[in-house]
């Protein structure tokens, strides 16, 4: 590797953003050099789940950028042999509701969703099994959410970074950015690496749950923080589960503030076999030990959806840290307070889903077209400094041992 | 709190049973937990029972101490002072408020789970054998090291079958024994280190005069059974339609290569084939103890970094069986006096920490010279199987890291699933690691075993009243 490079624009971080931000760039034109520390994937992508979700969000702005984004992941998966490589599946979300007043918000949500251009389909409780056979009895009913799909993460970043690199991109893993380079006037002009400069007039940062550490390399503040998830792997099973099934107290947890251990477990099949469970969220710092009470939480959810799931066994569990912002809404778009600096991170639970969208709207900008949405809402400066820090990210984790 | 401390040993082998021994005769209350259906571990338990009657003069020792041993742990469960739980798979470790809980999986089903709580945790679950593949590997006939004396025990090598031991380290030795004392024809000891590598070390040797008689000895045995011993050789293939017929053994060359026209058939229905042993480190790490590379991290004492927990035998580095011996000695003593609030006088175990000290020099030089041989990798076909489980070809793992940006064992992994199948990657990751190009980490395991989720599910009941089991 010679020791400087020159390109249009030097995105940082290998996960599933930044390859979908390679990616759209590449196409759109641009030289594009993809930078990480580590392999691809080797983030937060490579410890999640592959959910692309339209039905755990309200109307707004995230569900804006999960309706785009899910019409740019049916288009890539429709490219010859995309679909299949990266294991997509158009299979739908299924959610029900124990209770009666559960079934109730949930079809409250379900109609709002549909004025933001939704599709959702109520199901009765008695033609819940004709979806989902396996199904545990006496649910009081459930919505049928048709554009939910899923993808394998790790496949599917690697993917897109090889597309990315066919049309023109080049990818540098093991390559740490320690700084970002700035001109007098303080514009980017680059990234600097223990390998040599790259010099560049747009930086975009998509280095996840370490957005934030990066963005304090190129002299902003920008509150990324860790939410821990764990999720749990069966061994291979024939496909009992075929939608993605969840239980509807997800939707509060997603949007919900309160820092104590929330399970929802979705559950879902996979076409390699195994059925995912996941996923718990903790805020717990950057912990990364195991915890039997999370995974047990997630077992019993699982195991009250599906019952035949009890006799199924656990082959491992993993966890990840959600990159995740106060206000849940990722920083997408330029940095008004750096020229050339771009964020693309703090994409939650939904970094996967919601990449092909972020990666095609920063595109669309870096090539000096309008964005297909209103950025807006996801403005990286939108958080008073102070708020920088203040999470209570150190707050002490709710069901750890001694 | 019960009136006599409880000590959880996990592992009934060499390592395990010295410690509870230990521990019991100084007033604590242990629970020995071990999956297999007997006390004895990868030693006692496997040759032992192969070798029946016909036991070679290099195990006799050996033999001696496990029946002092076994006669030990037969006392002491008589006296009420150690409960052994045999057929218990321990799936998790978990720390409690002042307890751990073990928890584990009963009999073959593995179906239910029970959870023994004790105020400290003896890991010493021994290790588990590395084969590196090579073409041909995945034909019936071909077993690890451990493998074939598990055929001799279930009388599967029967007398007049050919059998080949090759790979390297040394348990070869005594495999090959075995087989030939079992009546198989052992056509050939294959192995590829260069034994002219020990000469560099001749001071640690000269150190061990035991050690080399104990090979020393071997290789009478082997003479004496016609067993040919091929050094800086390696099996490059295994041959056959349905199952093993021959392999193809070669000589290497100084940089690892194979020296050209070296090649010749060795016609046989049996390879048995090792790469030395790895540590299980399954249940240490997802407690939370520091692991020094591949090997759970211990002190002087034989403690981990988290208070409560110990380490003895392979599950803290490869060394054998009198090793495990010494250790678990030492963590036996120590958890007697700190379980006491006592720190353990360093004289009560001053000579086993001498053999200790002395045995992981040994075991050190004989890991840097029993190393796989340089190149291997490159014998490995693009369709030759890594991950039997998933059925994983080399090719798809040079792909992923060619290709795909892959860079670590991890995301190899999870772009090929290899590693991902029953086994957890016990068998493939070192083979993932090399063809890969990176170091061999050890990857975390929640699970020690897979565990029903109906298991899991249920929460274990609320903390002892009762001084063992719950
Ligand atoms: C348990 C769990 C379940 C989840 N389930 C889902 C789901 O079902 N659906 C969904 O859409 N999302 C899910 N998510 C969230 C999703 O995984 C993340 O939102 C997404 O992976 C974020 O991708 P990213 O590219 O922003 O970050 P990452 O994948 O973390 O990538 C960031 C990269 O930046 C690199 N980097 C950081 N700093 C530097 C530096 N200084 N120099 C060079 N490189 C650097 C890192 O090495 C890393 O590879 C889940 C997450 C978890 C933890
Ligand atoms: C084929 C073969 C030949 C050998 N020949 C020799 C020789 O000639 N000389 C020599 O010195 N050494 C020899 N060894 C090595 C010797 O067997 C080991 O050094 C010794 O057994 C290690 O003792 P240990 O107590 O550390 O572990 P082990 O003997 O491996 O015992 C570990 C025990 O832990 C149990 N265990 C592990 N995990 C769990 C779990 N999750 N739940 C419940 N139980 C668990 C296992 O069932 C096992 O019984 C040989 C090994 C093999 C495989």
């Amino acid at each position: 590797m010679s020791n400087s490079l020159t390109c249009d624009v030097v995105v940082v971080g290998a996960g599933m953003v930044g390859a979908a931000t390679a990616l759209y760039a590449a196409r759109a034109g641009l030289s594009a050099v993809l930078v990480d520390r580590g392999p691809v994937a080797g983030g937060t992508t490579g410890s999640g789940e592959g959910n692309l979700l339209v039905s755990d969000k309200e109307p707004g702005p995230e569900l804006e950028l999960a309706l785009l984004s899910g019409r740019l992941w049916a288009d890539l998966a429709a490219e010859p042999g995309v679909g299949g490589s990266v294991e997509y599946e158009a299979k739908g979300g299924l959610v029900v509701a124990s209770t009666p007043e559960g079934l109730a918000a949930l079809e409250g949500l379900a109609a709002a969703q549909r004025s933001a251009g939704v599709r959702a389909a109520s199901v009765g409780p008695d033609q819940l099994h004709d979806l989902e056979p396996y199904l545990a009895h006496g649910l009081a009913g459930g919505v049928l959410y048709p554009q939910d799909a899923q993808v394998m993460p790790t496949l599917a970043a690697a993917r897109l970074v090889r597309l990315a690199r066919t049309a023109g991109a080049s990818l540098h893993t093991g390559r740490t950015v320690t700084d970002v380079l700035r001109t007098a006037s303080g514009a980017v002009r680059g990234v600097r690496t223990p390998h040599g400069d790259i010099h560049a007039p747009a930086v975009v940062n998509a280095a996840g749950t370490w957005g934030g550490e990066l963005a304090a390399l190129a002299g902003v503040s920008l509150p990324v923080l860790p939410r821990r998830g764990f999720v749990l792997v069966t061994e291979p099973l024939p496909r009992r589960v075929r939608h993605k099934v969840y239980a509807a107290d997800y939707v509060a947890d997603v949007a919900s503030d309160s820092a104590a251990l929330q399970t929802s477990p979705v559950v879902e099949g996979t076409a390699a076999g195994p059925v995912l469970i996941g996923a718990s969220r903790e805020r717990v710092g950057f912990d990364r030990s195991f915890s039997l009470p999370v995974t047990r939480e997630l077992a019993a959810g699982a195991t009250r959806l599906f019952p035949f799931l009890a006799e199924v066994r656990a082959m491992r569990a993993y966890l990840g840290f959600r990159p995740y912002m106060p206000d849940h809404l990722p920083a997408v778009g330029p940095d008004a307070r750096v020229p050339g600096l771009f964020h693309a991170c703090g994409h939650e639970g939904a970094g996967i889903g919601l990449a092909t969208g972020t990666g095609h709207v920063i595109a669309q900008v870096l090539a000096g077209k309008t964005p297909d949405l209103d950025l807006a809402p996801f403005r990286p400066d939108r958080f008073p400094r102070a708020d920088a820090g203040a999470d209570p990210d150190s707050a002490p984790a709710p069901v750890e041992g001694p | 709190m019960s009136e006599r401390p409880r000590l959880a040993v996990i592992g009934a082998g060499p390592a395990g049973l010295v410690a509870a021994l230990a521990a019991a005769a100084r007033g604590v209350s242990v629970t020995l937990v071990d999956a297999a259906p007997e006390a004895g571990g990868q030693f006692y338990r496997q040759p032992a029972a192969g070798l029946g009657a016909r036991r070679p003069s290099a195990l006799h020792h050996q033999w001696r101490t496990w029946e002092r041993l076994r006669d030990g742990l037969a006392a002491h469960v008589r006296a009420g002072r150690i409960t052994h739980l045999t057929e218990h798979h321990v799936w998790c470790v978990e720390r409690e408020a002042a307890s751990f809980a073990v928890h584990a999986l009963l009999g073959p089903e593995q179906e239910e789970s029970v959870a023994v709580r004790a105020d400290a945790v003896l890991l010493a679950t021994g290790g588990y054998e590395k084969v590196l593949p090579f073409p041909g590997w995945t034909l019936p006939g071909v077993v690890t090291a451990g493998g074939a004396q598990a055929m001799l025990k279930s009388g599967l090598v029967l007398p007049g079958r050919t059998a080949v031991v090759a790979g390297t380290g040394p348990l070869l030795m005594p495999v090959a024994v075995g087989l030939a004392a079992a009546g198989a024809k052992v056509a050939a000891l294959v192995e590829s280190a260069d034994p002219r590598a020990f000469a560099r070390h001749a001071r640690v040797l000269a150190a061990h005069p035991d050690k080399l008689a104990e090979g020393a000895r071997y290789a009478a045995e082997l003479a004496r059974y016609g067993v040919r011993v091929h050094v800086r050789h390696t099996v490059v293939a295994a041959h056959g339609s349905d199952r093993l017929e021959a392999v193809t053994v070669a000589a290497l060359d100084t940089d690892g290569r194979v020296r050209e026209g070296s090649e010749w058939r060795v016609p046989c229905d049996s390879l048995a084939v090792g790469h030395g042993m790895l540590p299980h480190t399954d249940l240490a790490e997802t407690l939370g103890c520091r692991l020094d590379g591949v090997n759970v991290a211990v002190d002087d004492e034989q403690r981990t970094d988290v208070p409560g927990v110990w380490a003895a035998g392979e599950a803290t580095g490869i060394g054998g069986a009198a090793l495990s011996l010494a250790e678990g000695r030492i963590a036996g003593l120590s958890i007697a006096a700190r379980l006491d609030s006592r720190v353990p006088e360093r004289s009560s175990y001053a000579v086993a920490a001498k053999a200790r000290g002395g045995l992981r020099e040994f075991f050190a030089v004989v890991d840097k010279v029993c190393t796989p041989p340089d190149r291997w990798v490159e014998r490995v076909g693009d369709d030759t199987l890594v991950c039997r489980c998933e059925e994983v070809p080399a090719a798809a793992i040079r792909e992923a890291v060619d290709e795909l940006g892959a860079g670590d064992v991890r995301t190899v992994k999870l772009l090929t699933r290899a590693g991902m199948g029953w086994c957890q990657g016990r068998m493939c990751a070192p083979a993932v690691a090399g063809l890969a190009g990176c170091p061999p980490t050890a990857s975390r395991r929640p699970f020690a075993r897979p565990v029903p989720l109906g298991v899991l599910a249920r929460e274990p009941d609320g903390p002892a009243s009762r001084p063992d089991l719950l």
